[in-house]
């Protein structure tokens, strides 16, 4: 991961060019327009009917049948704050595309509007029978880890009951998505510890993925580990940075309680 | 044995080291080893791109100190800036007053913000007792211009950094410059309303805090003083400032002669 590298871009675009540039006529355009409105965050009203529109797009096709442009679209409105983008993002849900659902998932977490949280269960129960994974479930038909992951993020703790059987599913992803869904909904330890515990696993890859769920849900007693994991030192800082936000947020009457002090000890190490 | 005898096995280690955990055992060793030769091949190790490697070879570096610091200064030029960052952090470690220039440009100039970062927390662990006293004072005013502009940079991990580059200075100079602690606390009073940063807020509330119970600590080890007295230390702070300005010069760092004073301040003398 390269937090430090500037963005590039072909071209220099104005908000104004990039809104016009969605429904231009060319994809490429219209696609990076709709990176770059996402990427800026460029938080402007005339920008989201356009990319709610994106996402009925059938021109920009791959191959395999992809929809690179309602990829580009429902990510970007996940960034853009705007809640109008939760229906056509709900419908997206059903979208033949995996990584349109996918993005989908991902942009109504971020949106946190509670409204989506029925469609996403629904997407979970298809995948379980009598509290256990079916085929399909094993197989990630379905952006099982976003899906967990916004359900954990949305607070929608009845869903514990179908985000509980995906604790076992044999891809780490999803198995790490669900611990963390689980404790953000039931604040129990045991799913924080269960997390921590993998930051020993040896894949770099899912290290750094766990560094930044840790991050998310603050989680103080992962803190220590979090500072000897073998990762870099800005993706750890990152993942204390939440840890940090969390102790503040928890103790506002505390400004500096033993937990923040020890976290902000750990971060001057890395620094 | 001589130091290439002791040398030749441990860098082959790391030369047959097939997986990273290995590697990162072998560089532990080396690094163990303190052999001024195995230098050049710690800092080289630097560069692997390999993050539990290079803490094992910034650990070893630290732990050479002196010896370490001039093959860290010629040698960091021009390399990748991840190798640059845990440079940086060696050389922060060690404190030597050599690198002040290096780090200097680095906090200020640096594209890359794992730079930026190292070089300003290693602007705040300088061992200023090194200097020539008559080189402190010019040497730390070059280094809290720096970090007063690094404190407001884009990146929150790099004014994170600043923070506590700037919370160890203000620490340092307490006794033979509280001009700076001064500039410094009214720097920090002013950022804490600016920022918007909350890890950056809570960093400056520990800063704070820090050089406040430094203060206390210093005043409380004086035996002749009431153990439990209650000390404004902002209010003790301004009176030294004002009583500095008065008095006749003393040699700068004179721990004396903040002594007679923190004595006299709270005893009510002045």
């Amino acid at each position: 991961m390269d937090d430090e590298l500037s963005t590039q871009t072909d071209e220099p675009l104005t908000t104004a060019q990039a809104i016009a540039n969605l429904s231009s006529q060319d994809l490429g355009l219209r696609k990076y327009a709709a990176w770059w409105l996402g990427k800026f965050r460029i938080e402007d009203p005339a920008a989201i009917p356009g990319l709610i529109a994106a996402l009925k797009d059938e021109e920009d096709r791959t191959p395999e049948g992809g929809y690179p442009l309602r990829r580009s679209a429902a990510r970007a409105l996940g960034k853009l704050k705007d809640w109008q983008a939760v229906p056509p993002l709900i419908e997206c849900l059903q979208c033949s595309d995996f990584y349109v659902r996918e993005a989908a998932a991902q942009s109504l977490e971020t949106l946190g509007d509670p409204s989506c949280i029925p469609p996403l269960v629904e997407m979970l129960a298809a995948a379980i029978s009598d509290g256990r994974l079916l085929p399909q479930g094993e197989d990630f038909s379905q952006p099982y880890d976003s899906i967990v992951e916004a359900l954990g993020t949305l607070g929608a703790t009845d869903a514990v009951p179908l985000i509980q059987p995906f604790l076992e599913h044999p891809i780490p992803r999803v198995k790490y998505a669900a611990l963390r869904a689980m404790y953000q909904l039931t604040q129990d330890n045991v799913y924080g510890d269960r997390l921590t515990q993998a930051l020993t696993v040896s894949d770099l890859q899912v290290r750094r993925a766990l560094l930044s769920d840790l991050g998310a849900i603050g989680y103080l007693p992962a803190a220590v580990p979090i500072s000897k994991a073998h990762a870099e030192n800005s993706l750890k800082l990152i993942a204390l940075k939440g840890i940090l936000e969390a102790q503040i947020t928890l103790s506002p009457f505390d400004r500096l309680s033993d937990g923040a002090v020890q976290v902000m000890q750990l971060m001057d190490e890395l620094l | 044995m001589t130091e290439p005898d002791l040398l030749q096995p441990l860098l082959l280690a790391i030369s047959e080291a097939d997986s990273s955990p290995r590697m990162v055992e072998a560089v532990e060793k080396l690094s163990q080893a303190r052999l001024e030769a195995a230098i050049p091949n710690l800092i080289a190790i630097l560069g692997y791109n390999n993050p539990g490697a290079a803490v094992a070879a910034v650990e070893g570096l630290i732990s050479l100190g002196k010896p370490a610091v001039m093959p860290l200064l010629e040698l960091l030029d021009g390399y990748n800036y991840g190798a640059r960052a845990w440079g940086l952090r060696a050389l922060a470690g060690i404190g030597d007053p050599k690198a002040i220039d290096l780090l200097l440009d680095a906090a200020a100039n640096d594209f890359a913000l794992s730079v930026r970062r190292a070089a300003a927390r290693g602007l705040g662990t300088i061992h200023w007792e090194e200097l020539a006293p008559e080189e402190i004072a010019p040497a730390q005013s070059k280094v809290i211009e720096v970090l007063l502009q690094v404190s407001q940079d884009h990146e929150w991990v790099v004014r994170y950094a600043a923070i506590t580059g700037l919370q160890e200075l203000a620490i340092a100079s307490i006794i033979s410059n509280p001009d700076l602690t001064r500039q410094i606390l009214v720097h920090f009073d002013r950022l804490v309303e600016s920022d918007d940063n909350i890890a950056v807020i809570a960093r400056i509330w520990l800063a704070q805090k820090e050089i406040q119970d430094y203060i206390t600590e210093i005043l409380s080890q004086q035996p002749e003083l009431e153990p439990q007295l209650e000390i404004d230390w902002q209010q003790t702070l301004e009176k030294l400032y004002a009583r500095k300005r008065r008095e006749q010069p003393r040699p700068e760092g004179d721990p004396h002669k903040f002594r007679d004073l923190a004595a006299a301040i709270v005893k009510g003398d002045l």
